[in-house]
């Protein structure tokens, strides 16, 4: 086999992948995703997340088709089969904490995932596309999340699903129509259960499995970024494992697997500790009304969702009503998740990394994150928690103070994205180094 | 041997097998999409509800449900009346109900067939939540006469389900098509026959 090239087929002494690799490429995709996949070598903490998502979506999937043995989509059943789960089956209580534990987990993972994708500038062209399969991945997954969210037929469940199907109908035109047809009942019912068990099982898993694969293949293509966001392929070629890899690289493997395996054991460690000491965390993964079977006639005092979607919600509750009509807060919720579709258009600026970013972008950037992190709080609790302003305030259309820290919140999240395009060009940015640091 | 590629006739052919490829696509969703609205069995559940009134108390609020959706049926005080015809009109979104769903035989600020016997929708105008009693006058800030109050987004409706101002709902609460007849109320046919 003397002068045979090192991706040929038959090299390898074990005949058996041998004859596997002469009839699927096994070994070639290992090595162009893995052990010769040279990602640049100065990744740092924030780089365990994107590995850690999908060992959450794994999870998920696992926990999820064993739920599906005992749980029943029926309005009749759904609540107590889940606590027959809880109670009657082995380890049912597990499997169930894992999976609604793993939520939550999958949603903090996801939100460091893209903190660091903007710290870095990592959607930036070559990696739009990445970036736009990577939304369409959080999409699906608020999606998976919302649909997931009614199976336990609970009062936040129930009342849950009214809002957010209620949203719909503030469409101008079409939207009662379309309330109508999403719930298939004139309220949510037993219809409703069924349809999102259907979407929440196997049609949006589906979907989440074949956006996480375009990921993968869009980012292997243009390889990663880095903290510096310097492309290494622009950078000197040849390194100890290649002549013709970029100097900056190493292999994925096992560079990278070792890494990630650190990361997934200290995640496990957190992970395990939250299934097992405090499954509901206070009630915020698991909210306490939702111990409560759905009752169609009493919305319970105080309904908030999840945490991870009390942002947006904050948005959708802080603008008021329009020409009698509620729809704008419905468009700003919309466009406030939306908008991250555009920011690889919308950012000019000259480098892509925060650690060579002027001032001007680092405090638009902190003012993101603390309208971001407060819109999230505001949105757990009801909007007198930080009382009301007192009598001078009557000729505003609320006097609650929560209201307007939100509306401020809100023009604050919107001015980081359209006010991109002219706060990054302006930035006196730091020059960018000719190749990664470590630091 | 090789004829030169004649695009037009190529194009013409993509085109014919295109189009009518995409409209048999289109056709095949369509029965898919059909079966997302509601049944047959859902459409026929909508039968109207009869409620026995000869022991509601002033002040008691009955839970209803119809079609699914919760009907209050309250019997209001008359310090209750009194309450709503000293709310200034400034507060309220509508407040002479003129943009409200509400069947045409219930009239005036009570918005009810008799004066104190009303019965509405207790579904929130804005996304559908089920606002809570809050009948203590002064419960909800100084000025509060008494009325509900929605958990999800703060709207503020007074006993006749008329939206406070300030409030996230655009519109009063609804009114469903209803008859009273001597101790019966029918909820879902009008005291004009007409039903919902």
């Amino acid at each position: 086999m003397a002068g045979t090239p090192s991706n040929h087929p038959s090299m390898f002494k074990n005949p058996v992948l041998n004859w596997v690799n002469d009839r699927f490429p096994l070994t070639a995709l290992i090595k162009t995703s893995a052990s010769e996949y040279y990602a640049p070598k100065n990744f740092n903490f924030w780089y365990y997340f994107g590995s850690l998502a999908l060992l959450v979506l794994v999870l998920q999937i696992v926990t999820g088709i064993f739920l599906t043995m005992n749980y029943k989509p029926d309005a009749a059943y759904a609540f107590g089969s889940v606590e027959y789960i809880m109670r009657d089956v082995d380890y049912g209580w597990l499997v169930r904490y894992m999976h609604s534990t793993g939520a939550s987990a999958f949603f903090v993972v996801v939100y460091l995932h893209m903190c660091r994708g903007l710290m870095y500038g990592s959607y930036r062209k070559p990696r739009e596309l990445t970036w736009i399969f990577g939304m369409l991945i959080y999409l699906a997954l608020m999606a998976e999340a919302f649909f997931g969210y009614l199976l336990p037929w609970g009062q936040m469940s129930f009342w849950g699903a009214q809002v957010i199907v209620n949203i719909f109908s503030a469409i101008p035109f079409i939207g009662p129509d379309l309330a109508v047809w999403i719930r298939g009942d004139y309220a949510i019912g037993d219809a409703t259960l069924n349809r999102f068990f259907a979407f929440h099982v196997i049609a949006l898993p589906l979907v989440l499995l074949g956006l996480v694969v375009a990921h993968l293949i869009a980012l292997h293509e243009t390889g990663s970024n880095n903290p510096d966001g310097v492309e290494i392929n622009e950078g000197p070629k040849g390194n100890r494992w290649s002549k013709d890899a970029p100097a900056d690289g190493i292999p994925f493997h096992p560079y990278y697997t070792v890494k990630d395996i650190l990361g997934v054991v200290v995640f496990l460690m957190i992970f395990t500790a939250v299934v097992f000491f405090m499954p509901e965390m206070g009630g915020y993964f698991l909210e306490y009304n939702n111990f409560i079977p759905a009752d169609p006639l009493k919305t319970p005092p105080h309904i908030a969702p999840v945490w991870y979607f009390t942002p947006y919600y904050s948005i959708l509750r802080a603008v008021p009503p329009l020409f009698g009509s509620q729809f704008p807060g419905v468009i700003a919720m919309g466009l406030s998740v939306m908008i991250f579709f555009a920011l690889p258009w919308l950012d000019k600026g000259a480098v892509k990394s925060i650690r060579y970013r002027g001032t001007l972008y680092k405090s638009y950037f902190a003012m993101f994150l603390v309208c971001f992190v407060v819109l999230g709080y505001l949105g757990v609790n009801s909007t007198d928690v930080w009382g009301q302003f007192g009598d001078w305030s009557s000729f505003l259309d609320t006097k609650d103070r929560a209201t307007w820290v939100a509306r401020v919140c809100t023009v604050g999240y919107f001015a980081f994205f359209f006010l991109m395009p002219w706060y990054t060009k302006a930035d006196k940015t730091k020059p960018e180094p000719a190749r990664v640091t470590m630091h | 041997m090789s004829e030169p590629v004649n695009t037009s006739r190529r194009r013409t052919l993509i085109a014919a097998t295109a189009v009518p490829g995409a409209i048999t696509g289109a056709a095949a969703v369509a029965p898919f999409v059909a079966t997302l609205a509601p049944s047959e069995r859902a459409k026929a559940a909508g039968a109207p509800v009869e409620v026995d009134i000869s022991n509601l108390k002033p002040g008691e609020k009955k839970n209803v449900e119809w079609r699914g959706k919760v009907v209050w049926v309250m019997k209001r005080t008359a310090e209750q009346l009194a309450a709503l015809e000293k709310i200034p009109a400034s507060q309220l979104q509508d407040p002479k109900s003129e943009k409200a769903n509400q069947p045409a035989y219930v009239n005036g600020a009570t918005r009810s067939i008799s004066p104190d016997l009303v019965v509405m929708e207790g579904v929130c105008t804005h996304l559908g939540c089920s606002p809570t009693e809050k009948a203590t006058p002064g419960e909800l800030g100084n000025d509060w006469p008494g009325g509900f109050y929605c958990p999800c987004h703060g709207s503020k409706f007074d006993f006749a389900g008329r939206v406070f101002t300030g409030s996230p709902a655009p519109r009063n609460l609804d009114i469903p098509p209803h008859k009273i007849d001597g101790t019966k109320l029918v909820i879902g046919i009008g005291q004009d026959g007409k039903e919902a």
